[in-house]
């Protein structure tokens, strides 16, 4: 069993370390005059102009080599400010999608001409992507889609329709996963990925406001959308294999540990202010905390395998599936807390904090994958199917 | 950590520590249980005195000690693969105490006695006498290394009064004050109570292992309308939130563990007893919905493990217990939390 037996404590590497101070020291100044309960939106918050400082700083792109923009820093260093960043509540929505995925997936994937003309802009917080996945009957059965790219003279044309795509009314662009050839029948075989201009003709973007009240996803919908030639990336009917790479790397980093973090220190700050703490509330805090400081460890862990080239698809499927959880219990586990005071003056900043979370927290166990899918991967990798 | 004493510990115990060794053990001590305990261990259980001196012949009970006192030079963090490995085979003598305990001794000054020791973190004095209630492997231990306020004393197990505590390795202790008076008593190094709850998150870490994976064999064996009981979506589920407990409970225990000498760091057990004790009672029970009325019975080896989780959740102090003390440590530090967690999670081994 090398899977619950692989993975070893570890530490980021004093490389990956050396950035945290300098850029601790930016974001203590450039969120302080945010609320905290804005802060909480953390990677669902939209501000392109905070995405064009960190690209002027350097912090975007870390890894992307320094032909294509980017500096050529290993995956701890952006592990560090990641984190930092999740930790303060920095608003990297805008180019979240763009700088994790969608550029290193055309890194990887792309041709010498896509690499030139899109990574550079997303290494300086100026292009953004949103991921066109999901469809309305797909769901998680994501092999399902319909949407599809037909190959003629001008390049594909482009019908059908995704939803859940997260800040595509702010994107320019969509990496759609799409079929190009076959049935829905045929599953994973014939689907493909297309970099679509979010301007081109034929286009509608139509967000959807969720239960906070935010509109950061959307439906986006596609009629007779010409594409270019060169909207393909990688290999026409290698879509799946290049999707379920993709979403291997994004599954057990600082964001499945931290979206409710500045929730959490935001209470702690408040049980600081009482004269005298319930003891029921500081075991709620260290509950969180032990429960907390091993899953970074794992995530640390996975992040190490990666970095020496391995897949650790289950290991990273089991972080995100706690992480997750964890990160929706923080939120309930709060509100129990404060309610239990008899007419305590709890700060009503805290309550907008802890409101927002609330409503948006069912989103964090399916975003990246349900529960149950995730589940079954590790049963999967289990050796059970 | 050298992998020849782990592979070595390895063989030994899985030629002499099996589910029969160990059912063994348990059925002679109970046979014992309510007579006064024994220094000759044969007395009590010969199987225990063979298991016993097998491990002595061997040296892993002097694995913490100097190198020159005929250890071999282990820090905690290196301990762990030890204690886990004695989890994965649930040990029933006091090896990892006995392993704490010599380390702590040799370090105050003291020669290690011969014989198993036992940890009592809580003796109380009272009337004329110091007792405590339900030492773990009091019945095939020789000693028992307890702390009195400031002070470690270690005391004979023979001298006691002994009456049968809940788990049947166990023991309620009393001895009289003229025991205690000349005891080998040397100063505290730390917390005793802190030093046990490192090295039950490592022994928690193993059984949960091999719990785990004989629900998983279990499953992918057992037949029941016609296929494996493990190509049920509802069991695969199971399985899979065991294999998440497991996993953060894993390396939780490692981190109690991380430590450069032989005293550990307080936060971090915290962090492995609360964690492991949690998975303890979520993976005890999942491994029984898995195994279905085959896992309740003494005859299937299942018991054997799931007993001792729930046994090690409740040593050396549960999850509220280090939960609490991991919150007051939290709200004292201030700050971000981010930078307790990595207070705790980073590993200074290569720093």
């Amino acid at each position: 069993m090398t899977i619950l037996n692989g993975l070893g404590l570890t530490r980021i590497p004093p490389e990956g370390e050396a950035l945290r101070a300098e850029v601790r020291a930016f974001l203590q100044d450039a969120v302080k005059d945010i609320p905290a309960h804005i802060r909480a939106k953390s990677w669902s918050g939209y501000d392109p102009a905070f995405s064009r400082r960190l690209g002027e700083k350097g912090w975007l792109g870390m890894t992307f080599p320094t032909a294509y923009g980017g500096h050529a820093q290993g995956a701890f260093a952006r592990y560090v400010v990641v984190e930092e960043l999740l930790n303060f509540g920095a608003p990297v929505g805008s180019h979240w999608i763009a700088e994790r995925q969608s550029a290193p997936l055309i890194l990887k994937y792309g041709t010498e001409a896509q690499k030139q003309r899109y990574v550079p802009p997303v290494a300086r917080g100026e292009s953004f992507f949103c991921i066109g996945m999901s469809e309305p009957n797909a769901g998680s059965d994501l092999a399902s889609v319909r949407t599809r790219a037909v190959p003629n003279d001008a390049g594909w044309l482009l019908n059908g329709q995704k939803i859940w795509t997260t800040n595509a009314q702010h994107c320019q662009y969509m990496i759609a996963l799409v079929r190009t050839s076959g049935e829905a029948a045929d599953r994973h075989k014939g689907l493909s990925q297309l970099i679509v201009d979010l301007n081109l003709p034929g286009v509608t973007v139509r967000p959807i406001e969720d239960m906070s009240g935010d509109s950061h996803f959307c439906e986006v919908f596609f009629e007779n959308v010409q594409l270019a030639p060169d909207a393909l990336v990688g290999a026409e009917g290698q879509g799946w294999e290049q999707v379920t790479a993709e979403l291997a790397f994004e599954r057990s980093g600082p964001e499945r540990l931290f979206s409710s973090v500045v929730l959490f220190d935001q209470w702690l700050a408040f049980l600081r202010t009482e004269a005298t703490p319930r003891a029921e509330s500081l075991r709620l805090a260290g509950q969180i905390l032990t429960r907390l400081a091993p899953l970074r460890a794992l995530s640390v862990a996975v992040q190490e395998k990666l970095v020496q080239g391995q897949s650790p698809i289950v290991e990273a499927a089991l972080v995100k599936d706690q992480g997750t959880v964890l990160e929706q219990y923080i939120p309930a586990a709060i509100a129990d807390d404060l309610m239990a005071r008899e007419g305590a003056a709890i700060p009503h900043e805290l309550m907008l904090t802890l409101n927002y979370l609330t409503l948006v927290s069912p989103c964090y166990t399916l975003r990246g994958g349900t529960r149950s899918i995730l589940r079954g991967m590790i049963a999967r990798g289990l050796g059970l199917r | 950590m050298d992998h020849l004493i782990i592979d070595a510990l390895r063989d030994v115990l899985t030629g002499q520590c099996t589910p029969a060794i160990v059912r063994a053990i348990e059925n002679e001590v109970a046979a014992h249980n309510g007579c006064a305990p024994e220094t000759d261990l044969t007395k009590i259980s010969a199987t225990a005195a063979t298991l016993w001196q097998q491990i002595e012949d061997t040296g892993f009970a002097d694995l913490l000690l100097p190198e020159d006192e005929g250890g071999a030079g282990l820090a905690l963090r290196d301990a762990f693969a030890v204690w886990d490995l004695l989890g994965q085979h649930a040990m029933p003598l006091p090896l990892a105490e006995t392993m704490l305990a010599r380390g702590w001794l040799v370090a105050a000054g003291v020669a290690v006695p011969q014989g198993a020791i036992a940890l009592a973190p809580h003796l109380l004095v009272e009337g004329g006498g110091v007792g405590t209630s339900g030492v773990r492997g009091a019945r095939v231990a020789q000693w028992v290394l307890g702390q009195h306020g400031g002070e470690l004393v270690l005391l004979p197990v023979a001298g006691a009064q002994a009456s049968p505590s809940i788990f049947v390795l166990d023991a309620d202790l009393r001895w009289k004050a003229e025991t205690l008076v000349s005891a080998t008593r040397v100063p505290a190094p730390a917390s005793l109570l802190v030093a046990q709850a490192g090295l039950v998150s490592a022994l928690l870490a193993g059984s949960l292992l091999t719990t785990f994976e004989s629900t998983l064999n279990f499953a992918n064996e057992r037949q029941q309308f016609g296929r494996p009981i493990g190509k049920f979506q509802a069991i695969q589920h199971e399985l899979a939130v065991m294999a998440e407990h497991v996993s953060a409970a894993r390396m939780a225990a490692q981190i109690a563990c991380e430590a450069g000498g032989v005293l550990a760091d307080p936060l971090k057990v915290a962090v492995g007893k609360a964690r492991t004790g949690e998975a303890a009672v979520e993976v005890a029970s999942l491994a029984h919905s898995v195994h279905g009325a085959i896992g309740f019975t003494t005859e299937f080896d299942l018991q054997l493990f799931t007993r001792r989780l729930h046994l090690w959740r409740q040593t050396a102090g549960s999850e509220s217990y280090w939960q609490l003390q991991a919150g007051q440590a939290l709200v004292a530090a201030g700050g971000m939390s981010l930078d307790v967690i990595r207070q705790i999670t980073d590993s200074t081994a290569a720093a």
